[in-house]
């Protein structure tokens, strides 16, 4: 069993209020020197058997088609570990 | 670690189980005992712990409760009494309306959003529980200090909650309140109300009846949600390996709800359901022990057959679990399977966990093993009842004596104006759209009125246009300065917020907030409240249908303001009928109904101008508040009024501001002869409405109030674009405007 | 003779009923549609109306965009069937492509509901034709994740073809780029938009005005005249 983490980010053109929220509440609750944020979202994937090339193709698929929205988000696949 | 099954209950009668950690008290665990014969399991343990708790059990609110009953009004539209999930009124045409409101105040304060959230669900599944579509929802607030930080956490909170779940749910908000005082500091009131319809042949009950007839969990998986209770019994008593807290918060999940509703609607419509209970605190032992007792067997459920969410989950936690979003079914054997497809339609996990018998004893088994074997009425109707002692407090009559008539009033035409300024930004009588703006009144598409309207009004026949209206009130105020009266005054104003609207008042339902029952000065104010809710309710004919107790409301030493809400339903034969708050006819007249005397007890301005708390509240009539309910209704039906708006917190010059504003037109106003500016602007005297009357119509209205005694005088006339006081001031209407409508934005926003 | 209607449900979707009453008040039979069934039962046209669908989990319209009954609607809006978007409809429509953009938060990030003035900037699509150009209608809206964005290259394009159908007047509620509330794809037969048309066509509830009922009998006016 390996886990795979598909990170998705709003791309970094859009505008992200949530990330901004985040942002502005930072100085009030005391921790400073934060110039950005940006709040994206993590999928954990746990795949049944081998994760070569071709699991890793259809994962990618996977992505760009549902877990991530390409007009606005970008996405990342990791191979987390293998146990 | 051993199964604690009731045969090795009744071998080791020695062993030390934590009821005390449990919250049950020395006689109540020596009564469990004596019941069964033997030392309780530890599941008994848990199911007994958790049903005899002040929640589920009323034990110190019972013996008062039962004036609701003793005095309820004859009354040919209660289709359905207290004890129910909710209690349900006919409002003609074949359809009954089933409302309740609820208290999840404890919750809200510790995760806001989620314990809001969670207070809707729950108040939703009551509802389907009795067989109806939930058509709408209302939330009656009550917050700490507006300026306070902490009230910047739970309010902003609170409302995303309310707002996150009904709305996901499809239900318009259509009404409530929101109150702020310092005494809510630490115990926000999170009340939340709902409504549902249904044609009177569909009326469900929760009980099961018929052996063989089958129980079925369905909804959500149970998870480890709200049972901190169970896992010290399963931590500190059985097994110390164990993480020995569950979260104590609950996570709402709206979409499963919504498809609930949808799946439980589908399978009341085929006529699939014997008994129905949903699952709210005390989970499935709720859930288990009142569907059996109020049946006419007994019921065996097998709890390993329960889908979990987390399966290191122990029997005693599985039935203490509150996970959200769950209902229990008693399906007749032949219709089992019609169920289940119904629920895989709408994607809904449901299982079969055990069927009703022809004893009468609940058996619950574990991995085979019979774990619970109880008389279910023991558990779910015969807990302890208290008489808890009471007194009137020592400090009532000082409080009474500190007459707010005294205090400083304004000097001259100048403070005045000023003071009505400061009385419609002030955070209690403040727009409160920034918080109804979060909440969907639109949708379903039946929304005739919704706040800040004095009711909500839902259309519920599209042809004949049959409508119900629902208003809550309760001013903590007023019943601190004299319980009886604040929960009467309660009741009128809500009965006339529901008259205003054209609708005439069937129905009560009440959420009864109160501090510890353990003091007596509570116990006093409790008692009290009822008392008057009871007469009152006696005396206007609206019976009681149900509600719900919320106590230990406290600080430390200091309770909140004895806050008894009342939501009143009303019927409207046609919603084209309905009379809106808002003056919107340049030239129409207005006329104040009732009578205006001296009464600036806990009165909006006494708290805002001065900050103060004293005397005696505005006195109540209930006579006239029937006769002004009729004469409103009345108009309404014939046309005779365009608007209405009643008279309460903040006086005449709130009311004529707020419909002022709601139309967009000003209003030229003349103080009566025998009333100085001040009273006829700010007295809080109950038993009236403000009216605007088209010149067409004045005779007629005047004659009809003159022919059936309710005082009525003409105070000015709709015009122009500010409201203005005949020689005393002038305001304009966007002056009004920013005033009134910054004041939570810049709180909150 | 009349135009029958398709009205999707989606598990989660709260405006079906409504939609469906909306059809009905313009005088068109309405027909609801099940989002497992791939079978459009011979409508006309379809709408797919607001709420929460799947709760909007993952993002909203996202996991919808994926049901039998889109793989029908994608493919007859493709030949040409109108199809209306509203609310969470619009962003199933823009999650399956059929119209550009996408919806973000609204920058509040409150959920927030209003009546709205919006101007119908393209009356020639098959559900504005009962309009004019530079109308202002009012009707509610409520959503909180209603704030439309595409990048600079679409969003220039939508305007030179006149794309965009409707935009906010007096205040842009979720921070919408270029003030738009909905827009058409090019045929004109693919209408979205976040406000809610169906929620104002009655003049005893909702808004108390029935600015919205011209969407409906557009599409009801071009069916029975085609």
């Amino acid at each position: 069993m390996a886990r795979v983490v598909v990170d998705v980010m709003l791309k970094p053109e859009i505008l992200d209020p949530q990330g901004q929220a985040v942002q502005r509440a930072l100085p009030r609750l005391g921790f400073e020197g934060i110039s950005d944020v940006r709040q994206g979202k993590r999928f954990e994937l746990e795949v049944e058997g081998p994760v070569d090339e071709a699991a890793l193709a259809r994962i990618h698929e996977m992505a760009e088609t549902f877990l991530a929205n390409t007009v606005i988000e970008d996405f990342v696949v990791k191979v987390e570990d293998e146990k | 670690m051993t199964l604690d099954t009731v045969k090795h209950a009744a071998e080791t009668p020695d062993v030390k189980l934590p009821w005390a950690e449990l919250g049950l008290k020395e006689d109540e665990y020596e009564r469990v005992r004596e019941i069964l014969g033997r030392r309780p399991t530890g599941a008994e343990l848990a199911m007994y712990s958790v049903m005899w708790s002040e929640h589920c059990s009323y034990k110190s609110s019972k013996v008062h409760l039962r004036q609701f009953g003793e005095k309820a009004p004859a009354n040919d539209a209660m289709l359905v009494g207290i004890g129910e999930n909710a209690g349900v009124v006919d409002v003609g045409q074949g359809y009954a309306v089933t409302f309740k409101v609820e208290s999840h105040n404890h919750p809200s304060y510790v995760e806001p959003y989620q314990g809001a959230a969670t207070g809707v669900g729950g108040i939703v599944r009551d509802i389907i529980a009795m067989g109806a579509r939930p058509v709408a929802v209302v939330d009656p607030l009550r917050m700490g200090d507006a300026q306070h930080p902490d009230t910047k956490r739970v309010l902003p909170g609170v409302v995303a909650g309310i707002g996150g779940y009904g709305n996901c749910l499809g239900l318009p908000n259509i009404g409530g309140e929101l109150v702020f005082d310092a005494c809510y500091q630490g115990n926000p009131l999170v009340n939340a109300g709902a409504i549902g319809v249904m044609r009177h042949e569909d009326i469900h009950l929760a009980k099961a009846s018929g052996p063989g007839n089958k129980v079925i969990l369905y909804g959500a998986r149970t998870g480890g949600d709200g049972i901190g209770g169970a896992s010290i019994l399963a931590s500190e008593t059985f097994d110390d390996s164990k993480p020995s807290k569950r979260p104590a918060v609950q996570v709402g999940d709206p979409f499963q709800e919504k498809l609930l509703i949808e799946c439980t609607l589908e399978a009341f419509a085929e006529k699939l359901v014997v008994g129905i209970q949903d699952l709210g605190a005390a989970g499935l032992s709720c859930a288990t022990s009142e569907l059996a007792s109020n049946g006419s067997g007994g019921m065996r459920v097998e709890l390993d057959d329960v889908p979990l969410r987390d399966s290191t989950l122990t029997p005693e936690e599985i039935l203490m679990s509150e996970s959200q979003e769950r209902m229990c079914a008693v399906v007749e054997p032949d219709k089992v399977a019609r169920f289940l497809e119904i629920c895989d339609k709408w994607d809904v996990i449901a299982t079969v966990v055990g069927e009703v018998t022809d004893g009468d004893r609940l058996e619950i088994f574990w991995h085979g093993e019979k774990i619970v074997d109880v008389d279910p009425r023991t558990v779910a109707h015969d807990g302890p009842v208290y008489e808890r002692p009471y007194a009137r407090p020592s400090w009532q009559d000082a409080l009474q004596a500190d007459d707010a008539n005294k205090l400083a009033r304004p000097a001259n035409a100048d403070e005045l104006r000023e003071q009505v300024l400061k009385l419609v930004a002030a955070p209690n009588q403040a727009a409160k759209s920034w918080v109804t703006d979060q909440y969907d009144r639109f949708v379903q598409g039946n929304t005739v009125l919704a706040q800040p309207e004095d009711s909500g009004m839902i259309r519920i026949n599209e042809e004949t246009g049959l409508g119900v209206a629902i208003a809550t009130d309760g001013n903590g105020r007023f019943a601190k300065l004299d319980p009886y009266k604040g929960a009467q005054l309660a009741l009128a104003e809500s009965y006339r917020n529901v008259a205003a609207s054209g609708a005439k008042p069937l129905a009560v339902s009440d959420c009864l907030n109160f501090g510890s029952p353990e003091d007596p000065d509570v116990m006093w104010q409790f008692a009290e409240a009822i008392r008057g809710l009871a007469d009152g309710c006696l005396e206007l004919g609206t019976p009681v249908t149900g509600g719900n107790v919320s106590l230990y409301n406290q600080t430390g030493e200091a309770a909140i303001h004895p806050t008894p809400v009342v939501a009143v339903l009303g019927v409207i034969d046609d919603v084209a009928r309905r009379t809106p708050m808002a003056f919107k006819e340049e030239g129409q007249l207005l006329y104040l109904l009732g009578e205006t005397r001296e009464e600036f007890g806990g009165s909006a301005w006494s708290q805002v101008i001065h900050g103060h708390l004293g005397g005696l509240p505005p006195e109540v009539d209930l006579a006239r508040e029937r006769l002004l309910g009729e004469i409103l209704i009345s108009a309404s039906r014939d046309g005779m009024i365009d608007a209405a708006h009643d008279l309460s917190d903040g006086g005449l010059v709130q009311a004529v501001a707020e419909s002022c504003l709601r139309g967009g037109r000003g209003a030229r106003l003349v103080v009566p002869d025998g009333l100085d500016a001040f009273t006829f602007l700010f007295s809080e005297s109950a038993g009236r409405a403000v009216v605007s009357v088209p010149r067409s119509e004045e005779l007629r209205f005047t004659d009809m109030c003159g022919a059936r005694g309710l005082p009525v005088t003409r105070i000015g006339v709709v015009d122009g674009d500010a409201v203005d006081v005949q020689g005393e001031f002038t305001l304009p209407l966007s002056e009004l405007r920013e005033a009134h409508e910054a004041t939570l934005p810049g709180l909150f926003a | 003779m009349t135009a029958r209607i398709g009205v999707v449900t989606f598990p989660g979707t709260l405006d079906d009923r409504d939609t469906q009453r909306a059809v009905r008040v313009a005088g068109a039979e309405a027909v609801p549609l099940w989002h497992k069934d791939k079978d459009l039962k011979q409508v006309d046209a379809v709408v797919l109306p607001g709420g929460f669908s799947y709760g909007d989990y993952l993002r909203a319209g996202a996991i919808s965009r994926f049901s039998p009954v889109m793989e029908s609607v994608i493919e007859q809006a493709k030949a040409g069937m109108p199809v209306l978007g509203i609310c969470n409809g619009f962003q199933v429509l823009t999650e399956t492509h059929l119209l550009p953009g996408a919806m973000l938060r609204n920058n509040h990030l409150h959920f927030i509901c209003r009546e709205q003035t919006l101007r119908v900037e393209n009356a020639e699509t098959a559900w504005t034709a009962d309009y004019t150009a530079g109308q202002e209608i009012r009707v509610p809206l409520k959503n909180i994740d209603g704030q439309y964005t595409a990048d600079e290259r679409t969003l220039d394009m939508l305007e030179a073809e006149g794309r965009v159908a409707f935009r906010y007047l007096e205040g842009n509620p979720n921070g919408s780029l270029r003030d738009i509330a909905g827009i058409t794809n090019e045929a004109g037969n693919v209408v979205g938009l976040m406000p809610h048309p169906e929620h104002a066509v009655e003049p005893l509830v909702g808004t108390g005005r029935t600015d919205g009922l011209g969407f409906f009998t557009s599409i009801l006016k071009k069916l029975v005249n085609a």
